[in-house]
């Protein structure tokens, strides 16, 4: 061992012991998930932004599709000169991460050359290559949307007889869910085109503002860079032309507070015309825009508002009842605009040099360029896509379930993607031979000890990073998507057993400073607990959730930085915000008094 | 009425420093721009000159200084007190005294009953003005015709401190061109005062400005009595980013005698904010639009009246230290704008 090794790290990967009695839902992640004895000679860390909770065995396709378009992109697609891929391993359902960086002069000048012959043409290229990219995307959409249902008939149809297919129902199945998995992996390819040399533009613009103004906020340049027409702002656009809709048709009052999606939607087909002219109107909204689900898209269980209207339905009663108040609720988005510009000409006019200027001109510019991008790709992606991929994967999941695989539509969840794979080939096995399947002796008790597990893993705390300490983390991918920094690793470090057990630290997203009752909601239905003046506190905020910042006095928030939905939608309200805190959910108990400080990114619990 | 020996402070400006001073030409620039400054008025150098005139007529100051070494600190102790005691026991003109009087009752509403401060407005440049900014002297709170003209001579005795003196001979000053001008000026009240930067002290930036205060007169703030209240405000967002509120023990007043004296808070005050965040961004807007004025950061002394809870400025000075230094362009225009985006992947961080 070194004998300089620094008084404080984090523990050896090799130290980190399954927890007992889950040996078996451990082992069910792949084997190249696993931590192994040269793992403890680098530095990981825990990726509780994207993965705070957990993870299924199913769900981990995400960080695996992920990770490999990552990489990919940054290694040999644009060859980032000083960082190849991201590494990932999985203990106790918690994702740890490890970056790959290139320090060799030689090599760096090497990629260096690659790079601008790559990235540069994308950035010069940038409007063209993006309108590409939304036709892909939609392209992908559409392919999906076109998968069948599976389903396995007890003969094989008639039709597909004369017609001479000559493939029968179980290939299909298989087909399907091929296609589902390789379309899954496909858009996280088309995720990661942009996304590090659009973070990167933004990311250059962030630190040349920081050093000509050191004391600048995050926010004010964050300002200075956002966009309002993106996509991912679109959802809850429509629910604010859908609550003057309402109004306008005379059926506002069938959005009373608390209501439920059915009670709403009888009364709305009391209201005869009015009410079927309101729900054609629902439609038109619903397609696409409520394909947008309730978390960041990373977990089965964040579902669409499609799939459940009763998030939307919350959302509108609050909207039907702004609007009965007097207000437009239309975003001035002209006026945004306006204030934008004078924003970026003011702090222009405050730099010292012409060459200072110049250099910042060009920045903002190459910002804006790849913002709509940064900001829209998340509806397609995450949300959109996810949605659908989810959704099917549900539909084998009823087939699974339907035949004894397990008792619930929804424990398909608990196989791996190979492990579905196996359990659909069984299905067509036994569907081809006439016999019966052998999964429903095999997955129940599986599925059980799995469900079980991750009850337990929840429970149990997991370190923020494994292993020694970089003296610097250079790695840019790790630096912009992650936010960590040698200064959040000692920070991490210093956490445990400091004298401030009652401070919880996280990123400024909207200043001000409040005091309340926490609320700790992680599901929508808890939302009514929310009474005025409380603090929300919660794992992550969408813009589904904009209406509720009525009522609260502050938002505490586990993820996100201070670009997130939360601190876009907190300055929106004028609300004292902290994001991305990592574990207030966890630290802070319902009912508790908390301050917020929203200047200074400080939650400190008073009691 | 302004007048060979009178400039009120609407009429006259920082070009005019040779006649007003540094000190009373920037309170004239203020109020030209529109600023709020307590109301007063310069007596010009003209009525030194006046002065000294008759001095010179009896025996020789001017030259006498002049004679003297840099480094000889005991024969300027000696001069110093000398010429210091003349100016005391001297009369003033019976014209400049008959100024000083009508100009007094212009105040009206009895501000000289009530006190006015009296503060030395030196024709040197800005760096000795600078080094000077505590050495000449300011009276508080006089509260008399009678005791006006008597500062008045105070502060011009206060060119001839050794300090002063000894300063003027390192750089071999022409004595002829030594004079002094004095503000006569309204007091203010003040619930609340303190400084701003409209620039961070800390780290230059020219985007926040940093305001500190406290309870009472600013003689506090300035003299390092009390830690004050701490904030710093986006010039151009109005974003707090950071507000520390102190312990605030002590606060000056106006001693009912004249002068300035030490008082308590009360303990409910203590621990509370000075200012309101409303009365922080009506400073901002101030502090901007004397920085757009001159065209250069500022250092400024303000007050908050008590009862019109107006805020005032007393004094705006340049910035110095950040100013003076060199500022190298942090980027230039690239001839790819790409190319911008190597300071984060480029490894060269």
């Amino acid at each position: 061992m070194n004998a300089l090794m620094k008084p404080k790290q984090f523990p050896l990967p090799s130290s980190l012991k399954v927890v007992p009695g889950t040996e078996r839902a451990q082992a069910a992640y792949p084997y190249y998930t696993q931590f192994a004895a040269a793992d403890d000679n680098r530095f990981w860390f825990y990726n509780s932004m994207h993965f705070p909770e957990p993870m299924s065995a199913f769900d981990m396709v995400t960080a695996e599709a992920a990770y490999c378009a990552l990489g990919a992109v940054n290694t040999r697609v644009h060859c980032l000169p000083t960082t190849l891929g991201i590494d990932h391993r999985i203990i106790n359902g918690r994702v740890y991460i490890g970056g790959n960086s290139v320090t060799d002069p030689a090599e760096i000048a090497i990629r260096l050359g690659e790079f601008k012959q790559r990235a540069f043409y994308y950035y010069e290229n940038w409007e063209r290559l993006y309108d590409q990219w939304r036709a892909k995307m939609l392209k992908l959409i559409e392919d999906a949307q076109a998968l069948p249902k599976p389903e396995l008939p007890e003969l094989e149809p008639l039709a597909n007889v004369h017609a001479g297919r000559g493939v029968a129902s179980n290939h299909i199945l298989f087909d399907t869910y091929q296609k589902t998995l390789e379309g899954y992996f496909r858009m996280w390819h088309h995720h990661f085109e942009f996304l590090l040399l659009g973070y990167g533009a933004y990311m250059t613009f962030f630190e040349f503002c920081k050093k000509a103004f050191p004391e600048i906020t995050d926010q004010t340049i964050a300002r200075m860079v956002a966009g309002f027409d993106a996509e991912i702002f679109r959802p809850d656009d429509e629910l604010r032309r859908l609550a003057r809709c309402a109004v306008e048709l005379g059926v506002d009052k069938s959005f009373q507070e608390h209501a439920s999606v059915d009670e709403i939607m009888r009364s709305l087909k009391q209201k005869g015309e009015a009410g079927r002219e309101w729900l054609k109107e629902l439609e038109s909204s619903r397609n696409p825009w409520f394909n947008i689900n309730v978390g960041d898209g990373f977990y089965h269980y964040h579902r669409a508002w499609n799939d459940d209207l009763s998030m939307p339905f919350a959302s509108l009663s609050a909207y039907v009842a702004r609007v009965n108040s007097g207000e437009s609720l239309h975003r001035p988005i002209e006026k945004l605009q306006a204030e934008r510009r004078q924003l970026i000409e003011d702090y222009r006019e405050l730099l010292a040099t012409d060459d200072d200027r110049a250099a910042y001109d060009q920045m903002i510019t190459l910002a804006h360029r790849v913002f709509p991008y940064v900001e829209g790709h998340k509806f397609y992606c995450e949300h959109w896509y996810t949605n659908l991929f989810f959704n099917k994967i549900r539909e084998f999941g009823g087939l699974l379930a339907a035949q004894g695989f397990f008792p619930d539509a929804e424990d398909v969840f608990q196989l791996t993607h190979y492990e579905l794979e196996s359990a659909i080939i069984d299905l067509m096995n036994a569907w081809s031979t006439g016999s019966k399947p052998r999964g429903p002796d095999h997955w129940p008790p599986l599925v059980a000890e799995r469900r079980a597990a991750l009850a337990v893993w929840a429970k149990h705390a997991t370190p923020p990073a494994l292993g020694a300490v970089p003296d610097v983390i250079d790695d840019p991918a790790i630096v912009m998507l992650w936010g960590i920094t040698r200064e959040s690793l000692d920070r991490w470090l210093s956490a445990d057993g400091g004298p401030n057990q009652d401070e919880i630290r996280g990123v400024a997203a909207c200043r001000g400073v409040a005091e309340g009752i926490a609320r700790i909601i992680t599901t929508v239905d808890q939302m009514s607990r929310l009474k005025k003046g409380d603090i929300l506190v919660c794992q992550i905020t969408n813009p589904t959730w904009a209406p509720i910042f009525d009522k609260i006095a502050g938002a505490v928030s586990d993820i996100g930085g201070s670009m997130s939905h939360a601190a876009i939608v907190a300055r929106e309200y004028g609300l004292p915000a902290v994001v991305g805190t990592g574990n207030g959910t966890t630290r802070i108990k319902d009912g508790q008094r908390i301050r917020v400080d929203g200047g200074r990114g400080i939650v400190t619990i008073l009691q | 009425m302004c007048s060979a020996l009178i400039g009120w402070f609407a009429d006259i400006g920082l070009a005019d420093r040779l006649e007003v001073g540094g000190k009373g030409g920037s309170l004239g620039e203020l109020t030209r721009a529109g600023i709020e400054v307590p109301p007063g008025f310069v007596l010009k150098t003209a009525a030194f000159e006046r002065f000294i005139e008759t001095l010179e007529g009896e025996s020789p100051v001017r030259a006498r200084v002049e004679s003297l070494k840099a480094e000889d600190l005991g024969g300027m102790t000696v001069l110093s007190g000398e010429i210091r005691a003349r100016f005391a026991a001297a009369p003033l003109p019976a014209d400049v005294a008959d100024a000083i009087a009508r100009a007094l009752g212009e105040f009206g509403n009895g501000a000289a009953q009530s006190g006015v401060a009296v503060r030395s407005s030196a024709t040197t440049e800005d760096a000795a003005d600078a080094s000077f900014a505590g050495l000449q002297d300011t009276y508080l709170w006089v509260k008399s015709v009678e005791q006006v003209q008597d500062r008045v001579r105070s502060c011009w005795g206060s060119l001839y401190s050794v300090e002063s003196m000894s300063y003027r001979r390192r750089r071999h000053f022409k004595e002829k061109n030594v004079a002094m001008a004095v503000v006569v000026q309204t007091m203010v009240d003040a619930r609340t005062a303190g400084v701003m930067f409209t620039r961070s002290p800390l780290t230059g930036d020219r985007s926040v400005m940093t305001i500190e205060g406290s309870w009472g007169l600013g003689s506090a703030v300035v003299g390092g009595e009390v830690t004050p209240d701490r904030w710093v405000v986006g010039k151009i967002t109005g974003e707090i980013s950071v507000r520390e509120i102190s312990t605030k023990r002590i606060r000056h007043a106006a001693a009912a005698a004249g002068g300035v004296e030490t008082v308590p808070v009360a303990e409910d005050l203590q621990s509370a904010a000075c200012m309101s965040d409303d009365e922080i961004q009506h400073l901002r807007a101030i502090g901007r639009k004397v920085e757009r004025h001159y065209g250069r950061a500022q250092d400024i002394e303000w007050a908050v009246e008590r009862g019109s809870e107006r805020i005032l400025l007393l004094q705006s000075r340049p910035e110095t230290v950040w100013s003076a230094k060199e500022s190298a362009p942090l980027g230039r225009a690239a001839a790819d704008p790409a190319s911008q985006v190597l300071s984060i992947f480029g490894g060269r961080r």
